[in-house]
């Protein structure tokens, strides 16, 4: 009985994204040689061709306070993000900001029923990803792509500084 | 000689705007704040060299800080030095705050008794000019140096003009400034968009390079200037006019000076 509803349930889950958009995105922080390491606050948000903010996909910073000040204090550092959207943005929000992330090759899986990609009417649109550390430096990715669709796309940007790799594939 | 001195140093002292003044500022540690309970501090002072302070402090009895909603807030930590005056503003409401050091006055010179003597005070204070006073020359003055922080997402209630002497308006924000980008700012003289005012437009650390790299700009017929940032950094932007406004019927002309230091982030 069991096993029978286990695989009517992943029978259901297998069947479910063959109707759905998915947009992964891979974001690496690179491993810095550095005296000093803290790691970076990073913004991921979808820009339509007005360079205004469609959508927020994910934001990392401190979560906590420490006798600086809460982490939100460095939130402005995230230049391009703070003046787009963070500043008129209530932090936390459910599901789109998160704590930090250390070195290595971050996933981000959204598709098109995830919140802040339903909404996305049909268009040009650029994926951007904004990094700042501190102590360190401040870098801006982007990839462009098209909403919605209709063939697998696929898009990288190569980061210098507090960015590694950044790759965007989108499946129909 | 003695004579020239003194009037010299009266000229230098009613022409808060000529190009060999000094310049005078405001500088704020920040002007894009967020988190919990934000403070930043802010210098003032008068000086050749944008920003450094190595000539006179600015005084701060003038000091007017508007709170995003409208309201006047009290600087905390208030110190002046020998170079420089110092305070602290407590951030409470997410907006945009003003800070500006507000200066009208009255300026007379006249001779009593064949001595020459000058007179600085306010238009109420006119009155204690002794009823004998000879040769009696007034002018009149009211000058702006401003600044603008803004916690969180900027608002405009403290941007409101008090249309009182010369005022910039960003058509867009003070505190969203970008290098490369073009802003416009209309330009108001008691609060009427004004032709023809000049500005002079200079970035900071003015130590660190051979030249002023200042930028120059006219307020066009509709009363704006447009400036497109060349790079980021502190920006000292200035103006001055005149005219024959004035409140107390002695005073031949009135002066009017405009500052105000704007953040400009890279992209």
């Amino acid at each position: 009985m069991r096993v029978t509803l286990t695989i009517a349930l992943s029978g259901l889950l297998a069947t479910s994204p063959a109707y759905a958009t998915t947009l992964d995105i891979n974001v690496e922080v690179p491993k810095l040689n550095v005296a000093e390491y803290h790691r970076p606050y990073v913004a991921v948000w979808l820009e339509g061709a007005d360079q205004k903010v469609a959508a927020n996909l994910s934001v990392w910073y401190q979560q906590t306070s420490n006798s600086e000040g809460h982490g939100t204090k460095w939130l402005p550092d995230l230049r391009q993000w703070w003046r787009k959207s963070g500043r008129t943005l209530e932090v936390p929000v459910d599901g789109v900001t998160g704590p930090t992330r250390p070195v290595g090759t971050h996933a981000l899986s959204f598709n098109d029923r995830a919140p802040a990609l339903k909404q996305l009417a049909p268009g040009s649109y650029t994926l951007v990803v904004e990094a700042v550390r501190e102590v360190g430096g401040r870098e801006l990715l982007k990839v462009p792509f098209t909403w919605p669709a209709k063939a697998a796309q696929s898009g990288s940007a190569q980061g210098t500084t507090e960015l590694g790799k950044v790759t965007l594939a989108i499946k129909p | 000689m003695k004579r020239t001195l003194v009037l010299a140093a009266a000229l230098a002292a009613v022409l808060p705007f000529s190009a060999a003044a000094h310049k005078a500022w405001l500088l704020p540690s920040q002007t894009v704040v967020a988190g919990n309970d934000p403070w930043i501090t802010v210098d003032g002072a008068v000086s050749n060299d944008l920003f450094y302070f190595n000539h006179v402090p600015l005084r701060l009895e003038s000091l007017v800080v508007t709170a995003p909603d409208g309201s006047q807030v009290q600087p905390q930590n208030a110190a002046t030095g020998k170079f420089r005056s110092v305070f602290d503003i407590e951030l409470k409401q997410a907006g945009t705050y003003r800070i500006a050091s507000v200066n009208e006055g009255l300026f007379a010179t006249y001779e009593l008794n064949g001595e020459r003597k000058r007179w600085r005070g306010s238009a109420a204070s006119f009155g204690e000019l002794p009823k004998n006073a000879q040769k009696l020359q007034v002018s009149e003055s009211v000058g702006r140096v401003e600044t603008f922080v803004t916690n969180g997402a900027p608002n405009a209630t403290a941007l409101k003009p008090t249309n009182k002497g010369i005022e910039l308006v960003a058509v867009g924000h003070p505190n969203d400034l970008f290098a490369g980008e073009e802003a416009t700012f209309r330009v108001l003289v008691d609060g009427t968009p004004t032709a023809g005012l000049e500005f002079e437009i200079v970035r900071g650390a003015t130590r660190y390079r051979n030249a002023q790299d200042e930028i120059k700009v006219t307020s066009n017929a509709q009363g704006e200037i447009r400036v497109k940032w060349p790079e980021a950094g502190m920006y000292w932007l200035e103006t001055g006019s005149e005219d024959a406004k004035t409140t107390v019927k002695q005073a031949g002309k009135r002066r009017l000076s405009y500052v105000a230091t704007l953040e400009v982030l890279p992209q």
